[in-house]
């Protein structure tokens, strides 16, 4: 089987690709928005602890 | 020695550094077992003698449908042992289940349609296995809607888990539908109490995206979870020594 003949998919090329494009961007963007929240809640708590030792 | 374990796995901070050290390798465990199931599926698997290559399709999914419901229950179960025990732990699964959760349900629609485009000429049809399938997405947009509308934590975990319960009872419509309902659907093909009526070859990447997709779904709930365990806990001292190592 030749590379062109796998990308084509027996003709489904579209369907199939397609199918496997969205599920890849799902499965990532799943990922980064928890790695994203972390990182913002952390900030969020170091701000917060500043914040309140500057006012006592 | 086991109730110690469970304890303190219950503990937020032991559950936050567990868990911590647990993700990158299910991270890794996700990877190769997708590689495996994309190189049986995609390149060894034969095309089907009646749909041709776009049956690939099936190995997202099929196992991405499955998903959708095992982690309807969890959720539920989860949101239960939280609403009967008062276990914090569970209650941060169960809602950090929401998010997964319906992207795997919208995963499984959105594949599903693009597969009955060439298969059934069209891309949706309001048959009993799709419209199930559509107000499961609903019910866990509900459940995530709810949860961001209450600002207290507790309180919105005892009803978010009240709605998710309530909502079980879509899970056997959507599984037995295509036997209660002259669907266009087809029907089960892996859990059907003979043999399974597909063949080994197909079944093995099948089964490999299957286990697959668990890895991935434990992994990024744990992570879900980890960020749960930081607000709740933000004003205790453990979580400001994390924040601001001295």
């Amino acid at each position: 089987m030749s590379i062109s003949e796998f990308l084509d998919m027996g003709g489904y090329a579209f369907y199939v690709w397609t199918s496997y494009g969205i599920t890849l961007v799902i499965l990532v963007a799943n990922v980064i928005g928890p790695l994203r929240l972390r990182r913002k809640l952390l900030a969020d708590i170091t701000r917060t602890a500043r914040r309140a030792r500057k006012n006592t | 020695m086991f109730n110690n374990f469970f304890h303190k796995l219950a503990s937020p901070v032991h559950f936050y550094r567990i868990s911590g050290r647990l993700i990158p390798w299910l991270g890794a465990g996700f990877v190769l077992l997708t590689m495996a199931g994309l190189y049986y599926g995609l390149v060894k698997a034969p095309p089907d003698y009646q749909q041709g290559d776009s049956y690939r399709i099936m190995f997202v999914h099929v196992p991405a449908a499955w998903m959708s419901l095992f982690i309807y229950i969890v959720m539920a179960g989860a949101g239960a042992i939280g609403l009967v025990w008062h276990i914090k732990l569970a209650e941060v699964i169960s809602i950090s289940s929401a998010t997964v959760g319906a992207a795997f349900t919208f995963l499984a629609l959105v594949t599903g349609s693009i597969w009955g485009k060439p298969m059934w000429g069209t891309w949706w049809v309001w048959d009993a296995r799709l419209t199930s399938e559509l107000i499961l997405l609903f019910l866990y947009l509900g459940v995530i809607a709810l949860h961001n509308a209450i600002d207290d934590k507790r309180t919105a975990a005892r009803a978010t888990a009240i709605l998710a319960i309530v909502g079980v009872v879509n899970i056997p419509i959507i599984h037995y539908s295509v036997e209660w309902w002259n669907t266009l659907h087809q029907g089960p093909t892996v859990t059907k109490f003979d043999a399974p009526s597909i063949h080994v070859s197909m079944l093995i990447p099948l089964l490999l995206m299957a286990v697959a997709f668990k890895v991935y779904y434990a992994m990024v709930v744990l992570m879900r979870a980890r960020c749960e365990v930081l607000e709740r806990e933000r004003h205790t001292s453990w979580v400001k020594q994390l924040a601001e190592p001295q």
